[in-house]
């Protein structure tokens, strides 16, 4: 029933599960020590899946059941400064609940890694998936990494180990809310030693448990002083990028799959480019390669790591593009959306002044996204209808 | 069906209860044992017992990129003949693709409630074959069996099997071979 194409099955372990079990997958590998958790739609699939892997014995994870997401991130940091590898997990108004112990996280610089199953923010109460949450934490010095697809969602959880940990700073690794998080997909997975000696040991040189060394965490830091704490972190920041194409390159060597901070696709002589994270790239794709066979040149520019925004990379990708559509999945209520400010920030910093670039704002609340919606992006592009304002694809 | 397309696609109208997003999972899992590629997801609203639901199910031999939802679909399964009317089972369904639907009433009947249906109804009383053969009314297994009759798009062996592993340690093994022989039921059904 299905034509014949080119495309071999390769002889390796393949299965299909959905975002949040190829999360736990990879959590079930990685093994951390404590998950401090509490359950929000759709972070469940994660949690479910993972706390399964535990009660079965594949996992010896402690999960601390706690009360609420404030106590979860509590527990997480206490856990992390403690001296152990520590995860979490949750969505929307979970992480809003979180928001003042993101930057105590951050800023005691602890690895923590936080799978995130991206949701809109009431009001309306809305459990679907956009990318408010994840854009209301994007200051709060935390990594941000963004996947495309349940492949992604797996390989990122093990690179957003290494990095978190290598970069002493936190992360989320981010996917789409249902989109992703609900969706059986094909992967592949990598056999257990590989990941572990992958990430390694979790060695934390300051632990507050270590009472051959005592250390402080966490103390009052006034006028003389906490501005200095707070370059510290930001150079912290500031070796992220590096870090991240460093741990992708390692990640290559076991699994084969190269990543990078951003991914070009179509990119090389595109005169229209679009600009997005996440899900809606997959659809992108699909629509450029209709767009390409009637002849018509665009591009995709796909951003997976948007906390520290790699800039230079983008600005590389985007030097001889003129007309530019950026995606946001969310509003930044009284000003233009993240994502697109950080595409014009981008350009003038690079003096790209020649480029135009619309803004489109798309999927508010698991609105679906079609192709067609896509390609009709692109004709925009294409037949040069730009504007200051922007546009929303409803 | 389009044979154009490099997706076979399928929706499935189901009522929270019928077990609709197990059989897309044991369909996807099989589809994946014969080295295919798959999307499966449920539609998710409130979930109660009884309310209308949906799943879909992309298969392909490329992997897939998009994350769109179904709006043609290559076939279509009612497991509530309910549905037919209160949901638009038959949109973009033409002339060589099907609707299956769980119904006691005949395929004439079914087609004329549907407005502008150019495509085929096949019609089969899972309900009635669940109860012969599992002793409950559980529709799901028998109208996987109708699926890949009418559709062939995975073996019906590939079914069996990650049936068998997804639900053996969880429903045990008499009930598992019962559905089984719904599914066999279903497949052979005319």
């Amino acid at each position: 029933m299905i034509p014949n194409t080119k495309y071999k099955i390769q002889n390796t372990k393949k299965v299909a599960l959905t975002g949040g079990a190829a999360s736990a997958e990879a959590l079930r590998q990685i093994n951390p020590f404590v998950m401090p958790v509490y359950p929000i739609t759709p972070q469940t699939p994660i949690i479910e899946s993972f706390a399964k892997i535990c009660a079965d014995g594949k996992a010896d994870t402690e999960i601390i059941t706690v009360e609420s997401e404030h106590s979860a991130i509590s527990a997480a940091v206490g856990s992390q400064a403690a001296g152990v590898r520590t995860v979490t997990a949750t969505s929307s108004q979970g992480l809003a609940l979180m928001n003042e112990i993101l930057y105590i996280a951050s800023g005691m610089r602890l690895p923590i890694v936080m799978l995130i199953s991206a949701r809109a923010l009431s009001a309306p109460l809305n459990i679907h998936g956009d990318h408010s949450d994840v854009m209301g934490a994007r200051d709060t010095g935390w990594i941000q990494l963004f996947s495309e697809n349940v492949q992604e969602v797996y390989d990122n959880t093990i690179i957003g180990t290494r990095l978190a940990e290598k970069s002493e700073l936190p992360i989320m690794v981010v996917m789409d809310g249902f989109t992703t998080s609900h969706n059986v997909e094909n992967l592949e997975l990598l056999p257990d030693e590989d990941v572990k000696n992958f990430v390694g040991e979790y060695k934390n040189e300051n632990a507050l448990l270590d009472v051959e060394k005592p250390v402080t965490y966490g103390p009052v830091a006034l006028s003389n002083s906490y501005f200095e704490f707070k370059l510290d972190q930001e150079d912290a920041m500031g070796k992220v990028a590096k870090n991240c194409q460093e741990v992708m390159k390692k990640f290559k060597e076991i699994s084969e799959r190269k990543y990078d901070l951003i991914e070009e696709y179509e990119m090389k002589d595109a005169q229209a480019v679009i600009v997005v994270m996440g899900a809606t790239a997959g659809t992108a794709k699909d629509a450029v390669d209709n767009l390409r066979k009637e002849g018509k040149k665009v591009g995709l520019l796909k951003i997976k790591l948007f906390r520290p925004f790699p800039y230079e990379s983008v600005a590389k990708a985007l030097k001889n593009i003129k007309s530019i559509a950026v995606m946001d999945r969310a509003i930044s209520s009284g000003s233009m959306p993240a994502l697109y400010s950080e595409i014009n920030n981008t350009l003038r910093m690079e003096s790209l002044n020649d480029a135009k670039v619309n803004s489109y704002i798309y999927g508010l609340g698991g609105r679906d996204v079609f192709i067609k919606d896509i390609e009709g992006i692109f004709e925009e592009l294409l037949g040069e209808k730009f504007d200051k304002k922007v546009k929303y694809v409803k | 069906m389009k044979f154009n397309k490099k997706t076979f696609e399928i929706i499935f109208f189901a009522r929270a209860g019928q077990g609709a997003k197990s059989i897309a999972e044991s369909l996807a899992q099989a589809a994946v044992s014969e080295g295919k590629f798959v999307h499966a997801f449920s539609f998710y609203g409130p979930q109660r017992s009884g309310a209308p639901t949906k799943a879909y199910v992309k298969i392909s031999n490329d992997p897939i990129r998009n994350h769109e939802p179904i709006t043609d679909p290559d076939v279509v399964v009612v497991l509530d003949d309910t549905l037919v009317t209160s949901e638009d089972v038959g949109r973009n369904i033409t002339e060589h693709e099907s609707v299956i639907v769980n119904t006691r009433k005949n395929e004439e009947e079914i087609r004329r409630s549907i407005n502008n249906f150019k495509g085929n109804i096949k019609a089969i009383d899972a309900n009635g074959i669940a109860l012969d053969t599992v002793g409950i009314i559980q529709p799901n297994g028998v109208i996987l069996g109708k699926l890949i009759g009418v559709t062939e798009i995975v073996k019906l062996e590939s079914v069996i099997d990650q049936f068998r592993k997804i639900f053996e340690k969880k429903i045990g093994e008499e009930l598992t071979k019962k559905n089984i022989l719904a599914i066999e039921k279903g497949y052979d059904s005319l």
